[in-house]
């Protein structure tokens, strides 16, 4: 872009003819036009920037904006919600006084161009959306895909992920306590790298981002801004990878947890001091979206100097301070007489921090750079409204064929000894095998009050050492049901992490998600991201647990190849008492297991249709949301009244999957009684949803028994916690020694 | 009455209010210190604890070692102040040269994150007092640099002075020198070790163990028995 003469307003009204770079810049021709309409001349170079990079698919949500509103339409009516969707992250109310904010976000594309950097900066920028509400960061977790497990690219990916997280996190100081980690073909070209946060803080204290109060300074904190991340928002998340172009990697930015950490500690200090009006992180589309944002979300405008943005590179243009996505940076609105007090906190934890502007009194979002106004728009037309797409949606053509290659049909095992092979191939299939390799490399026990973390099937922190008061969250998503059934896929998606908050005590309370698609320009694509959208809403508002925020990746694909739809889903649940809270791993021999809910021959997208004969075909599992609310109730009171020791939810890989981690973890084999009506395949391997295994000491049998009978909840005796082997009576009898091996050895082989 | 321990916090310490916490488990009463203070605020000992001070952009711990807080720390702990340094803590206790050796990269070059094995293998050093010798213990360890190095002649003398304060058992989590998970000075008021005590002092929460609450209170009842 020229700036020779600066490009001012001025100069833009008077040169109508200059020709700008819009479509290099990602925007339409159709968007550009409407640029022009909106302002009555052409944009400057920094407008065109601004609107550019806000009006991205990352940042503008424009092809799925009219799906998301189902969120807000048939959101559950819930005590718990304090913030709602629109700002930084959700806001539940916990009790005793305490606000959790928790989101989950992607950072799929740059995590594949550098995975490192991608996947640090992913933490960063969602544990900063998390500081931005005015809560301390007390976990991560991190929903993982990649492609094939024994793909070289993904010895690329993988590790160098992995690392980014751990660096980043553990730098940050914040345990890591769940996610999932997949491998698929499908994602080869586009690996998932979603990463969630959860904050706590007093309700008191929850912090908006907004600009409001004429006079009131508006101060840019954190590291200096620099060319990293440039145009990262509009060209690197919202278009489908090409090998034609060049190489993107500079478009990623570089990430300084040290820094972030600084940032952390600065931010709530003045949090504490009640020093702040308004607040916002940069992140995506940097000071443009900051800017815009935070006046627009005001009551007034807002004026900023450009040139008092403190820089890395001397040398940038007006154009790239706007779009530059420099990682650790913050943005907040302070009092005039509060500003020097905020300055001095930023001082003492050696953060720079500058007044870059001032809120006005009109409602216009002003920038100047050499003394010339290079922007002067409605920042509501940058912020909040973009184009809006109504995408066309059509049911793809092979759909029907896909279902109807049922996985019900393919060939089971003939013998015991070839069930027991396929059990073994199970545990030790890379979806099914131990992460410790991946989930060493992060910190569970910083912060100290890490109640449970991966692999039990939810996280959990204590938040009040006094009462006990703990959250947990779960995160959840199967691409391959969402492939066979997109509308129930979600809704899968959704009663997994709601049952996996509940099997370890906690009640779910409220949910966010990250909905990562192929491209919204492929209908077929569009119907599977509508499906999903209509099948999570609908669920939500069955479980009565609102959406309280999230964010969506399209693009994730490569040509035409798109990966599966994959709604990954976070589940956030509350527990009265940490220490009621119930393990996966078994607890004392001579338990007694019993499975609860109902077993039904359902293989389609299974782990072992994937593993034994890698066919993806037939219908996902039943979904029956009444049948999860009341398993969800039963667990919840089992834990809370001493009745189960140890619980785990069954769901990829089914019952002999539950039963083998909960043996290996708690180093206590189990004897299993294939119940009256199941053969032994079905009982192992079936995928039906609404249920879990629960050990139950044999002074709390009957109890239980009657507390499910009831509440009209199916409950079977499968057998006791004993020995050192996981024997399926009547079938075959593995050594925990040889289940663990099989369990353990696969991803450091294929990662070392 | 009870003591009054420091806790140091560095720009980048991560486990400041979890060691505030553990102390205050054991009975005692922390007391915040910051890297920029030039007086210790007459507490009766001080812990360094883990972390990433100055993110570890340099060595770790080499540049926190130059904390002005690091002055009156360094006199009063060759005058015989009880001085426990937790991971980052550790390694800047060795660069500060209150204890010997030096800590590199893991040798599998990644981050680590395990409930370890230990055993004491000194119980009468200021911190450990709590414990027996030989005694068995699971502490968390957490670290990008935990490999303890030192050469041959020091190693030596550590093991001829029973300097050597832990050692990893069943699995070496790092490629430490003779399995050497902690050390003392020769006085025993200094201890460094790499796993968290911190981390092990609630039967509820991380590894559901206290087997690290012995730091603390064998500092506590030193102090107060002094």
């Amino acid at each position: 872009m020229s700036r020779t003469p600066l490009d001012t307003v001025e100069h833009a009204a008077a040169t109508p003819d200059v020709e700008l770079p819009w479509a290099e810049l990602g925007l339409k021709k159709d968007e550009y036009e409407r640029v022009v309409e909106i302002l009555g001349r052409r944009p400057t170079g920094a407008e065109l920037a601004m609107y550019s990079v806000m009006w991205s698919e990352h940042c503008s949500y424009k092809s799925s904006k009219v799906h998301l509103r189902q969120f807000g339409e048939k959101a559950p009516q819930s005590d718990a919600m304090l913030v709602g969707i629109g700002e930084n992250a959700g806001v539940v109310d916990v009790g005793q006084g305490y606000a959790v904010t928790f989101k989950v976000e992607s950072h799929n594309h740059p995590s594949y161009v550098e995975p490192y950097q991608g996947a640090a900066t992913g933490v960063g920028g969602i544990v900063r959306d998390i500081i931005a509400m005015g809560a301390r960061p007390v976990a991560v977790v991190d929903p993982l895909r990649f492609g094939a497990a024994d793909h070289p690219d993904t010895k690329r990916v993988l590790p160098g992920v992995v690392a980014g997280i751990g660096g980043y996190g553990n730098c940050l100081g914040l345990p890591n306590i769940g996610g999932e980690v997949v491998f698929d073909a499908c994602y080869q070209g586009n690996p998932l790298v979603n990463a969630g946060a959860i904050g706590v803080m007093r309700h008191e204290d929850i912090h908006l981002a907004k600009a409001s109060g004429a006079g009131n300074k508006v101060i840019l904190y954190g590291a200096r801004t620099g060319g990293d991340g440039i145009g990262g928002a509009s060209i690197l998340a919202s278009e489908t990878f090409d090998d034609a172009k060049p190489s993107k990697r500079p478009a990623v930015q570089v990430g300084d947890p040290f820094q972030e950490k600084l940032l952390i500690e600065c931010t709530l200090e003045a949090f504490a001091e009640k020093l702040v009006v308004g607040i916002q992180d940069l992140g995506a589309a940097g000071l443009s979206c900051a800017t815009s944002e935070l006046a627009s979300n005001g009551s007034g405008g807002m004026r900023v100097t450009l040139d008092d943005v403190p820089l890395r590179d001397s040398t940038l243009s007006p154009e790239e301070i706007l779009m530059s996505e420099s990682q650790e940076r913050m943005c907040a609105v302070v009092e005039p007489e509060k500003v020097d007090r905020f300055l001095e906190i930023c001082e003492k934890w050696d953060v720079i921090a500058t007044v870059i502007g001032e809120v006005t009194d009109g409602d216009r979002l002003e920038i100047y750079w050499h003394g010339g106004k290079i922007v002067d728009v409605d920042p509501r037309t940058v912020a909040h409204e973009g184009p809006v797409y109504e995408r066309p949606y059509a049911r793809p053509s092979w759909q029907d064929e896909l279902q109807a290659d049922d996985a019900n049909k393919l060939p089971r095992p003939a013998t015991a000894e070839e069930l027991k092979d396929q059990v073994l191939k199970l545990v030790g299939s890379p979806n099914q095998a131990s992460k410790s390799w991946i989930t060493s490399q992060y910190d569970h026990f910083v912060q100290g009050n890490t109640v449970l973390a991966q692999p039990e099937d939810s996280g959990m922190i204590r938040i009040d050492e006094e009462t006990g008061l703990g959250v947990a969250i779960a995160t959840d998503g199967n691409g391959r049901y969402a492939k066979l059934d997109p509308y129930h896929g979600a809704q899968l998606a959704l009663a997994e992490a709601y049952r996996n908050v509940a099997t370890t005590g906690a009640k779910p309370l409220a949910v966010s998600d990250c909905l990562n698609f192929g491209s919204p320009e492929d209908p077929a694509v569009m119907w599977q991201f509508a499906e999903a959208v209509r099948g999570l809403a609908d669920a939500c508002q069955q479980l009565g647990t609102p959406v309280t925020g999230g964010n969506v990746s399209l693009y994730n694909q490569t040509g035409e190849a798109a990966i599966h739809p994959t709604p990954v889903v976070a589940v956030l649940g509350v527990i009265d008492d940490v220490a009621r809270r119930t393990p996966v791993a078994f607890q004392e021999e001579g338990q007694l297991l019993y499975l609860l809910g109902d077993t039904r021959e359902e293989f389609g997208g299974s782990a072992w249709s994937q593993v034994v004969h890698d066919h993806l075909g037939g219908l996902p599992p039943k979904v029956d949301l009444e049948r999860e609310r009341l398993l969800a109730e039963i667990l919840i009171s089992a834990s809370r009244d001493g009745m189960i020791d140890s619980a785990h939810d069954l769901s990829d890989g089914g019952l002999i999957q539950a039963v083998v981690e909960s043996a290996l973890l708690g180093e206590k084999g189990a004897r299993l009684i294939v119940p009256d009506g199941l053969d032994a395949f079905t009982f192992l391997f079936s995928e039906s949803a609404g249920r879990a295994i629960v050990a139950v000491p044999r002074s709390e049998e009957v109890r239980f028994n009657d507390m499910c009978g009831a509440r009209g909840l199916p409950v079977t005796r499968i057998g006791v916690v004993d020995g050192d082997t996981v024997d399926v009576q009547g079938e075959f009898a593995l050594p925990l020694t040889e289940l663990r091996e099989a369990h353990e050895s696969t991803i450091p082989a294929l990662l070392k | 009455m009870t003591a009054r321990i420091g806790v140091v916090t560095f720009p980048g310490s991560l486990d400041d209010r979890d060691t505030q916490r553990a102390i205050r488990v054991a009975g005692a009463e922390p007391v915040a210190l910051w890297h920029k203070d030039k007086d210790l605020k007459q507490v009766d000992a001080v812990v360094l604890c883990g972390g990433f001070s100055y993110g570890d952009y340099l060595r770790a711990g080499a540049i926190a070692r130059f904390s002005p807080v690091m002055e009156p720390l360094l006199e009063q702990a060759k005058a015989g102040l009880p001085v426990l340094g937790i991971c980052n803590g550790f390694q800047i206790l060795a660069e500060a040269h209150l204890l010997p050796g030096t800590m590199l990269r893991n040798n599998h070059l990644h981050f680590i994150c395990r409930d370890q094995k230990l055993r004491v293998e000194n119980a009468e050093t200021s911190w450990t007092t709590d414990y027996t010798a030989g005694q068995e213990i699971h502490i968390p360890l957490k670290n990008n640099d935990g490999q303890y190095v030192a050469d041959a002649y020091t190693l030596d003398q550590l093991e001829a002075e029973g300097r050597v304060a832990f050692r990893y058992l069943d699995f070496n989590p790092n490629g430490s020198q003779r399995d050497i998970a902690g050390v003392t000075n020769e006085a025993g008021n200094v201890v460094g070790l790499m796993p968290h005590p911190e981390h092990a002092v609630e039967p509820l929460i991380g590894t559901g163990r206290t087997d690290g609450l012995p730091f603390f209170t064998s500092i506590l009842k030193k102090l107060v028995n002094a």
